[in-house]
């Protein structure tokens, strides 16, 4: 007689800490192993979407810092770049080194955080300790810049809010100096890591094909060997410039996907490293007063240029009819706008395309067959956060 | 960049002339129009041909506009590694019609399809599990239609009483303020006035 076995469903999170925020996973189990896994979202949903298109472009921008809140400034790239590109308004060349400096700052700090509480959820606890220390340092660099930790505000359509002062930019420096000994510090706890090479490797395996098909963009997609970057292939800013490597794994698992994003923090370092040695000196927002806002000792002593400042804080820059699409590689992968305007000062719709959304997605096809254990280890590496899933 | 994208629309243009509404480059953007019963063949076509491989489906954007005949849109954005090119596909419907879902092309439209039925109401032939995704269980109404208003229907808080989170109409202290700075002299329309006429209207 054969024994019918019922599989068991298991409600993980939405309280639950490997949960990397509010998923909820409806798990099937036959005894340890998955059989299905239903990720139920939106439990943070804010309607981002609904709000950016009530609000002025310069207002809208606020938002795109509390999708992905751990790395705030790319987000607020993809929503600039895409106003520029309606405007075609040129963006001082100041401006793009300011922006790729804090991108790739953005890009570290969310590496950090992810390859750290991957780490956490494996059983090791020390990276996330040393790991967090280095991120309140970038914080800092932030707050310096924009005025605040985490919501940064601080890109323009045109350049960015405010110059920086020198000695941030010294400041930056010297941290670039030191922390690729931190990276080695954190390597020396993981790579060679028999716990985390055996909670790692092999598991959580994606191949080229369903890396595709799945829509992976960024470490999940070169973590599976295909060499695709956006600052490489359609470079912004003032990528193409720049000598960095695009780290590409080989067996799709988490763990290449943890080496790329060690990696990345390399480039990084040495991205923001070029961009200060090569940092240009002049104007740090476009000088076209319909866009941005005149400076305060001008609104002082000039009529036309208080008269700029009021039309701008109140009605807007109007932004001319039409649809683009722009994408900047986010530390995630491809977060991309799409935004119609129907020539008004508000955008009419403004799609955002969030790399954890797709990632997510897969979570079924990807965590099938595998243990219950094995769940925070993959939903580890996809790097994953709420605010930009849920929207 | 522009070079390629040309080429691209003239084959398109020329393998698919039948299926093509329109096709035109703006912003260094490629889009082409179909019609909505044309589509899986159109994007089966883009991603098998050699020369368009387009072979990721980043997103699919629902757009509503009220006031049109075809009220709703739905734009789809590709990516071809290959070829380093985008292309947007556009599609243009009535408010009963249903699309064909694309998930046997690109598994991934399956979240994305199901985002756009729970944001627009919008319905898919064969997806295989058209539910909502990001608003609430028992969510009634699709939010970013464009007659639903900002602050919603209903809003949630913490009964003391009943010991549980409770579901109320939204009550808003003040007025949700939506200055129209683009026509100064007609000012703001509050909710109350707005209430307020409705009211006097039915008495009349």
């Amino acid at each position: 007689m054969v024994k019918k076995t019922k599989s068991l469903s298991l409600n993980f999170g939405p309280q639950h800490p490997a949960a990397h925020g509010v998923l909820r996973l409806i798990l099937e189990l036959d005894g340890e192993i998955v059989e299905k896994a239903d990720p139920h979202i939106g439990l943070l949903h804010r309607g981002t979407e609904k709000l950016i298109e009530q609000k002025t472009y310069t207002q809208a921008l606020p938002y795109f810092d509390r999708l992905d809140y751990v790395a705030p400034m790319n987000q607020e790239h993809a929503f600039a770049l895409a106003a520029e590109k309606l405007l075609k308004v040129e963006v001082p060349i100041r401006a793009k080194y300011i922006r790729v400096i804090f991108c790739e700052i953005g890009r570290i700090l969310s590496h950090i955080l992810n390859v750290t509480t991957q780490a956490l959820d494996v059983g090791a606890l020390t990276p996330s300790l040393w790991g967090f220390e280095e991120r309140e340092t970038l914080m800092t660099f932030y707050e310096r810049a924009s005025g605040s930790r985490l919501h940064a505000n601080y890109f323009r359509t045109g350049g960015v809010h405010k110059d920086i002062p020198m000695k941030l930019v010294e400041d930056i420096e010297k941290f670039c100096k030191s922390f690729p000994k931190i990276i080695d510090d954190l390597e020396g706890l993981l790579t060679d890591n028999r716990i985390f090479k055996q909670r790692n490797v092999e598991i959580g395996i994606v191949t080229k094909q369903e890396a595709l098909d799945h829509s992976f963009s960024g470490v999940m997609l070169r973590g599976s060997g295909v060499p695709w970057d956006l600052r490489r292939s359609q470079p912004y800013e003032i990528y193409k410039d720049l000598d960095f490597k695009i780290p590409v794994g080989k067996n799709g698992d988490c763990y290449d996907r943890y080496l790329c994003r060690i990696e990345e923090m390399r480039e990084s370092v040495k991205i923001i490293l070029q961009c200060i040695e090569r940092l240009p000196k002049g104007p740090v927002i476009s000088i076209d007063n319909k866009i941005s806002p005149p400076n305060r000792d001008d609104i002082k002593q000039s009529m036309e240029a208080l008269i700029h400042h009021f039309k701008l804080f109140t009605e807007g820059y109007r932004v001319p009819k039409g649809d683009v699409y722009t994408a900047v590689e986010a530390p995630k992968g491809e977060f991309g706008v799409y935004l119609i305007s129907d020539g008004s000062n508000k955008p009419y719709r403004c799609k955002i395309r969030a790399p954890g959304f797709s990632h997510l997605q897969a979570m079924d096809y990807l965590i099938r067959g595998h243990m219950l254990a094995d769940v925070p280890a993959v939903l580890g590496s996809l790097d994953i956060v709420f605010g930009e899933v849920d929207r | 960049m522009i070079l390629k994208l040309q080429k691209i629309e003239k084959l398109i243009n020329s393998e698919l002339s039948s299926k093509i509404k329109s096709s035109s480059i703006d912003n260094d953007e490629l889009l082409i129009e179909v019609d909505e019963k044309d589509i899986v063949d159109v994007v089966q076509f883009l991603k098998s041909n050699e020369n368009c491989k387009f072979k990721q489906l980043i997103d699919i954007a629902g757009v509503d506009y009220p006031d049109n005949q075809k009220r709703f849109e739905l734009v789809y954005l590709f990516l071809s590694h290959e070829n380093n090119s985008r292309i947007k596909l556009l599609v243009k419907f009535e408010i009963d019609q249903s699309i064909n879902s694309l998930t046997k092309i690109f598994p991934s439209a399956n979240w994305m399809e199901r985002e756009v039925f729970d944001m627009y109401g919008i319905r898919f032939k064969n997806h295989p599990d058209l539910r909502r995704i990001l608003t609430d269980y028992g969510f009634k109404g699709h939010p970013l239609r464009k007659d639903f208003p900002l602050t919603g229907f209903n809003e949630v808080r913490y009964s003391e009483k009943d010991k549980k989170v409770i579901y109320e109409p939204v009550k808003l202290e003040q007025n949700y303020r939506n200055f129209d700075f683009e026509s100064p002299w007609e000012g703001t329309n509050y909710i109350k006035e707005i209430k307020n006429s409705e009211k006097d209207g039915k008495k009349n």
